[in-house]
């Protein structure tokens, strides 16, 4: 199978090149992330992130033929040859398919990440309904890959100043929770003409998320929360 | 070499369930904590875990700490340390209800509770009839833990060091441990971090394996540092396969499915469970399952082509049950398997998933090791947690959700035990001088070697052995053969030679290391099996196939100098109930 695939290595490369390679596969190799793994035993410096291989660590999230994904849950045969490979776009790149992802954390953790609520908790659960708990649903399965937040141009144009999806989802993530005592401040934080309105659904994000999630239908509860507390 | 020098009350070396609930409990008491952790810290492999945590809250029906820890018990084949169990099973209910407080987002029952489910092994009124005990959030039960035990330390401002990798433990003359030598991946750079307390957290070793559930990052690190610091590795023979890895492909599938109603069948379509454990059937314990689903293949009754795997069908509980409690388990088979599993069964096979021995400990976590005649001498400064660890909770066979529990109790009971010491008031003793030669002359080896070959041949290799010869069913003639393969390719691993020589984020480098690593937990573990003549728990030996309590209701020791093994005996005595003497071990 051929590829081409981003390389770029700041100790030896003035600038990022593509490489071409071609690969005998086994029939059991299956995903893309098994033909990497057998291109990385021929070619040792090729670079990238992987670990959990079934989808849920969200390390392997790269360019795939022009469209964020996981390596390890898209089907070799599904990917018209050669297969072009590039890191997530917009940000910086460390070597190869690995690209710095602090701009990416630095907006996750911004949201304030965690259940806010300080009423002294009961000595078993605090109770919650199934109904409650089904508004997490679609958001706290979020795997933190970048694949939205890197597919997005708002981002690209103002990493430092747009939350982006994926941070944006996990902030209405815990909006959405009855447990939470924060929605206030939260929604005080998001109301800016950045932070939360630098989306304009363009909907990159819920075409390439790999779990099927979509942060645009949280961005516009968001919105709707903020205007709902205007009137 | 001088190497540049950090300084922390704690290191914790890993980032998952256990790692990061021991960094919670540390920097809420306000110690200076640095967490270190090959990959960022939700892509540690706590997040893979699916069915769930295993607690007696009771909230389905009546439910007992004490039939937990008799569940557990039966569940180790008795190899389990009952102070350790007890402590355990007691703790459960509180440790889950805390990380409810969290924030974690369980799944609900009508009245608000919790929702639990059942799983293999467990059972109400020792061992009479299953019960739901397993708290879950669907079947990503792992990964909502891991997420919210990180924003938990995210809030607690929890110093992470990510993508750094720890090398080599620093140890004093008198056998304190100091820390450790640590690798930044994007910068090659090399330092000692040095701490009053050095907490292992670092998982599994499913790697050592061709066929595993495990990712990739599951190398064994800490079980090589502690072996090349000349502390033992108990009982690494027990291994468990799960019984539902897709077949061909190693993901798995929870024992969730079972849970909620899934069964297995044979090529006749028989649910031949019901034949090998009458009462529990598809949720005896996990090696009795195993073994059933080997019995059945080796038998000639396996499905497909090749006759080589059974089938999991779950297609009976419906696509409502099947897309709210098992969604990522369709998701898994559709992409893994080809299969919708509301239409067709899953294709499975048993698929090594979990280490049950590791790092000897007590249940403060301290690193234990014989010495001056006390088997469980404590290794001052040194602490391990969670599945790198062996308190034993999980002896011979652990029981499915009870992987959790130990990450959240065990990691939180280090870190109380630690913040109990108040190192704050401490100083930092003077290192040794050479404190970072272990881990210097291993780079240097790797960087310098040439003509050898590369780390993926040689480690294809010795999991290929490992599978062929360290398997479910083992014997004598298999495991010497096997133990002789490893020891041959362990001198070819210390002639891998770099096909890469960059500083910058040289992934090469880092599967390198962890070559030496997996060779350190591949020879504990077929070594201490080859010694082991008894078949308990996970451990079936088909020239012994009988336990043995007179000779063999002992841990295994094994030390990495002269690849010697040692025992210790098994503690039968819990902290504050009568014990539970071992009997016959039928499901």
């Amino acid at each position: 199978m051929k590829f081409r695939i981003y390389r770029y290595d700041p100790e030896k490369d003035g600038a990022p090149r593509l490489q071409e390679y071609d690969v005998a596969l086994a029939d059991t190799d299956r995903m893309l992330l098994d033909a990497l793994v057998r291109l990385k035993a021929v070619d040792e410096t090729l670079s990238f992130r992987r670990s959990c291989r079934e989808g849920v660590c969200g390390s392997d999230a790269m360019n795939i033929n022009g469209k964020n994904g996981l390596a390890c849950t898209t089907n070799l045969r599904e990917l018209r040859e050669p297969v072009e490979l590039r890191p997530l776009p917009g940000l910086p790149v460390v070597r190869d398919l690995i690209v710095d992802m602090s701009q990416f954390f630095k907006q996750y953790h911004s949201i304030r990440p965690y259940l806010v609520n300080d009423t002294p908790p009961p000595e078993k659960e605090r109770l919650q309904s199934p109904e409650d708990r089904e508004e997490l649903d679609g958001l706290y399965e979020c795997i933190l890959c970048a694949c939205c937040s890197t597919a997005c141009p708002s981002f690209w144009w103002n990493p430092d100043k747009f939350v982006g999806p994926a941070g944006l989802l996990q902030a209405y993530r815990f909006v959405a929770d009855s447990r939470d005592q924060a929605i206030n401040g939260r929604l005080d934080d998001l109301e800016d003409p950045y932070r939360l309105f630098r989306c304009y659904s363009i909907m990159n994000c819920a075409d390439v998320c790999p779990k099927g999630l979509n942060p645009n239908k949280a961005i516009a509860k968001i919105k709707d929360l903020l205007v709902k507390r205007a009137v | 070499m001088a190497l540049p020098v950090r300084r922390f009350d704690v290191i914790v070396v890993g980032a998952g369930g256990s790692g990061m609930r021991a960094s919670l409990q540390l920097a809420e008491a306000g110690l200076s904590v640095a967490v270190l952790s090959k990959v960022f810290p939700t892509r540690s492999h706590t997040v893979a875990a699916q069915g769930g945590i295993g607690a007696s809250l009771g909230n389905m029906s009546e439910d007992s700490w004490l039939w937990h820890m008799y569940d557990t018990i039966k569940g180790s084949d008795w190899l389990g340390d009952q102070d350790a169990i007890e402590f355990m099973c007691r703790m459960a209910p509180k440790v889950v209800y805390e990380l409810e407080h969290f924030g974690m987002p369980f799944d609900r029952n009508p009245d608000g509770t919790i929702y639990q489910r059942p799983f293999g092994g467990h059972s109400a009124n020792f061992g009479e009839k299953p019960v739901q005990r397993a708290c879950a959030a669907a079947d990503r039960t792992g990964h909502a833990m891991l997420h919210t035990l990180y924003q938990r330390n995210v809030r607690a401002r929890t110093q992470f060091f990510v993508e750094w990798m720890a090398l080599d433990l620093v140890r004093a003359a008198d056998g304190e441990v100091l820390g450790v030598v640590a690798y930044e991946m994007e910068t090659g750079e090399v330092m000692v971090l040095q701490a009053k307390a050095t907490v292992f957290a670092t998982g599994g070793a499913g790697r050592i394996f061709a066929a595993s559930t495990n990712a990739f990052i599951n190398t064994g690190d800490g079980l090589g540092m502690a072996a090349r610091a000349g502390i033992p590795l108990e009982d690494m023979e027990f291994w468990q396969f799960h019984p539902t890895g897709v077949a061909g492909a190693g993901v798995l599938i929870t024992e969730g499915v079972r849970g909620e109603g899934g069964i297995l069948l044979n090529c006749n379509g028989e649910r031949f469970m019901e034949r090998y454990a009458p009462n529990l059937k598809d949720l005896a314990s996990r090696d009795v399952v195993s073994r059933s689903m080997d019995q059945e293949i080796k038998e000639g009754r396996g499905c497909g082509r090749n006759k080589d795997h059974v089938l999991l069908k779950l297609d009976h509980l419906g696509p409502e049950v099947i897309n709210k409690r098992l969604p990522s388990i369709r998701e898994i088979a559709i992409k893994f398997a080809n299969v919708d599993p509301i239409r067709e069964p899953i294709p499975v096979v048993p698929t090594i998933h979990y280490m049950m021995g590791g790092i000897p400990t007590n249940i403060h976590g301290q690193v234990v090791a014989p010495s001056g005649g006390d088997p469980n001498a404590v290794v001052p400064g040194f602490y391990a947690v969670g599945e790198c660890s062996c308190v034993s909770v999980h002896g011979a066979n652990r029981l499915g959700t009870n992987s959790l529990v130990d990450l959240l109790v065990f990691g939180r009971s280090a870190g109380d035990f630690i913040v109990a010491q108040h190192l704050d008031r401490a100083a930092h003793r003077e290192l040794p001088k050479d404190a970072g030669d272990l881990a210097l002359s291993r780079l240097a080896r790797i960087d310098t070697n040439a003509g050898g070959e590369g780390t993926a041949a040689i480690a294809r290799d010795l999991r290929d052995a490992m599978q062929a010869h360290c398997g479910v069913f083992r014997n004598h003639e298999l495991l010497s053969e096997g133990v002789r393969k490893v020891l041959e390719i362990e001198q070819r691993a210390q002639k891998v030679t770099l096909g890469d020589r960059s500083r910058t984020f040289n992934t090469a480098r880092v599967e390198a290391l962890e070559l030496d690593n997996l060779v350190e937990t591949a020879k504990a573990t077929i070594v201490s099996a080859a010694a082991r003549r008894e078949s308990r728990g996970a451990q079936a030996r088909s020239d012994f196939p009988e336990r043995d309590d007179r000779e063999w209701l002992k841990h295994t020791l094994w030390y990495r100098e002269g690849n010697r093994l040692d025992y210790k005996p098994v503690n039968l005595k819990p902290l504050s109930v009568e014990a539970f003497p071992p009997k016959a071990r039928t499901y």
